[in-house]
């Protein structure tokens, strides 16, 4: 089922947590919608259930305007970060439940609901625990029953609330693949909230991150990583470091420096300049074209070593990698370029 | 100066046979003696007098008291104001907690306010006021009263101060409980296709029956007991308009002490009940609390 939003916007007591917003999701697509917390991710997530109500715009399942209709009549699964399983029913009756309160006309009998709860269990490889009670679950297992349970409904879209937030890590990894396998399987239209990026950039099809109630930038997981389009994607998905640099007919200076990267056609001014890292060519001699910085600290990350750096004279500081056993980790200055990079004009 | 080395008098190896916070055993005896003098002086030996007192000319006279007319119109007259305010009372109880707990909206605070009104201000006050309101002076009450409503005096003043008295016991209960459990449930039951009235049965109602129950439980103790409220609007009719307690302080101030006092046991009786069940509820429901 495709799902479109066109144009939403949600105000709380008249305080915007969402402006404007337009997304086009294809039918069996896993989407993630990543963010810091109070992006509105999970208000667009909700707007897009039937939760919350927009204050504008509307929500397309299909052709067919889902925004005049109720979270019921919407027939989506909506898994919840802690897991809401209802706790005085069995996981056979949790998984069940959404097929007994049809309406008599299309409810299928007893037998039968019981028959698909199972199978469902089976399916989300809880085979054998259908008598206990969610408190008799492990979090990795709750949230198991939870997705069955939402499944269990023949949803149109599959919409996931941070369902591995209130995991310990080593679950949520094991969960993540899962998922995707699950994903793989049925070809459900998926969206999942998270605001960890590892998981929005391992598992979804195409990653929309968002900030301050606005979508920033949608793409695939190579796409937002390797060209963000904003400081705050860069800044936000994976690491990266920043230099106030100004750009002069083409050329980039940092203090009175010219760091041998070209501008391009951008126009003069103050701009931004965002790299990896661990994206740095080390140079032997710190002549011509390149970024110098005297080492104010160095610390060892796994197999390689982390290196603070002082530009220009003090006032900037950036971080580069540098292979554990590199000799520049012991010097007292560096120069380097950075292999990619971009420059964002310094707004106003 | 060089610091004093500390102390150690207990053995290596041995655990400390106190924690800082545990007094000495004299301390404590002392305490327990204290708590349970007292218990015993003001709750215990008041209880088994009543029992003592209405036995006194034994079990014959006892029965005799009971099942004298006046006494049983009252045992009847008091399950009748307690079968209609109780229910009505857990129906609102239960509405008024929804609202404040899963709903944001104007005059919240006002209405939390307004809930506990009925416990804040004297019985005595709450039954003069439905005097006020339904007297015969007042509009209401003469506009009833042509249609031939009677409420001052009669079953329905006393229904009505009663309900008035004992409501904040359902409510109040169930607040903090569904406050605490959030909405998370009841949008997964909606998510999953539930209608409102699905979703209030099969999700909200089963997480908060123990402490329905228990709020219940409490209501009925305290509606059956009242005292001042309904003595108030009652107007003391034998056999018609007279509860337990208040056929109780008529016979006490006949000097008919043996009558009063097996009318009290009854009540005292209630009372006792309520408690072991509340007992029984309490550890139910805490084991309940503790698993979610």
């Amino acid at each position: 089922m495709d799902v479109r939003v066109v144009d939403v916007r949600k105000e709380f007591d008249r305080f915007p947590a969402l402006h404007n917003v337009s997304l086009d999701i294809n039918s069996g697509e896993l989407i993630a919608l990543l963010g810091p917390s109070g992006s509105g991710k999970t208000t667009l997530l909700r707007l897009i259930a039937g939760l919350e109500t927009p204050t504008q715009g509307a929500v397309f399942f299909g052709e067919e305007d889902a925004s005049q209709k109720t979270v019921q009549e919407r027939n989506v699964g909506f898994v919840f970060q802690h897991y809401a399983l209802f706790r005085h029913m069995t996981v056979l009756d949790n998984v069940g439940f959404g097929l007994k309160v049809r309406p008599s006309s299309n409810r299928p009998e007893k037998g039968e609901i019981r028959r698909r709860a199972l199978e469902l269990l089976d399916f989300v490889q809880l085979g054998g625990l259908e008598k206990r009670y969610p408190t008799q679950l492990s979090g990795g297992q709750r949230q198991r029953v939870a997705l069955a349970r939402a499944m269990a409904i023949e949803p149109r879209v599959l919409l996931l609330d941070e369902p591995f937030g209130a995991l310990d890590a080593q679950v949520r990894k094991e969960l993540r693949r899962w998922l995707r396998e699950i994903h793989d399987k049925t070809g459900y239209t998926t969206v999942f909230v998270t605001h960890d990026q590892d998981e929005a950039l391992e598992l979804a099809d195409r990653v929309v991150v968002m900030s301050q109630g606005r979508i920033e930038q949608i793409g695939t997981p190579d796409e937002v990583y390797d060209r963000p389009n904003s400081p705050f994607v860069y800044g936000f998905i994976g690491e990266s470091s920043s230099l106030p640099v100004r750009m002069e007919n083409g050329a980039v200076w940092s203090a009175d420096r010219n760091i041998g990267l070209s501008a391009g056609d951008m126009p003069d001014g103050e701009a931004t300049l965002f790299f990896r890292p661990h994206d740095v060519e080390l140079l032997e001699s710190s002549a011509g074209g390149c970024i110098v910085g005297t080492v104010v600290a160095s610390r060892r990350a796994g197999g390689t070593r982390r290196v603070e750096l002082e530009i220009g004279g003090g006032s900037d500081r950036i971080e580069i990698e540098v292979p554990a056993e590199h000799p520049a980790a012991d010097k007292s200055s560096i120069a380097f370029k950075p292999r990619h990079w971009k420059l964002f004009p310094v707004q106003g | 100066m060089a610091p004093n080395p500390v102390k150690v008098r207990r053995r290596a190896g041995q655990p400390p046979r106190h924690s800082a916070v545990t007094e000495s055993p004299g301390a404590r005896l002392g305490l327990m003696a204290i708590a349970f003098a007292f218990l015993a002086l003001f709750l215990l030996l008041p209880l088994v007098s009543v029992f003592v007192e209405a036995f006194r000319k034994g079990a014959g006279e006892y029965i005799a008291s009971l099942v004298e007319p006046d006494a049983l119109a009252a045992i009847r007259l008091t399950l009748t104001v307690a079968a209609i305010a109780v229910p009505l009372n857990l129906v609102f109880g239960v509405a008024a907690a929804w609202a404040i707990a899963k709903f944001e909206f104007k005059g919240k605070a006002f209405l939390t306010t307004l809930i506990d009104l009925p416990f804040s201000i004297s019985p005595v006050i709450s039954g003069l006021v439905f005097v006020l309101l339904f007297g015969a002076q007042s509009v209401l009450g003469s506009w009833l009263r042509s249609h031939g409503v009677e409420i001052l005096f009669a079953v329905p003043g006393i229904v009505l101060a009663t309900i008035f008295v004992t409501f904040p016991f359902v409510a109040r209960e169930l607040i903090p409980l569904m406050q605490e459990q959030g909405t998370g449930d009841e949008e997964a039951a909606l998510s999953l296709g539930a209608n409102g009235w699905q979703t209030f049965w099969y999700v909200t109602l089963p997480n908060i029956k123990w402490g329905l129950l228990y709020g219940t439980l409490l209501c009925n103790a305290r509606a059956m007991g009242e005292f001042g409220a309904v003595s108030v609007v009652s107007g003391h009719i034998r056999g018609l308009t007279n509860t337990m307690p208040l056929h109780v302080e008529i016979l006490y101030n006949e000097y008919n002490f043996v009558a009063a006092f097996a009318v009290a046991s009854l009540l005292a009786l209630l009372a006792l009940v309520t408690l072991v069940l509340k007992s029984l509820l309490e550890m139910r429901y805490s084991a309940e609390l503790a698993a979610s």
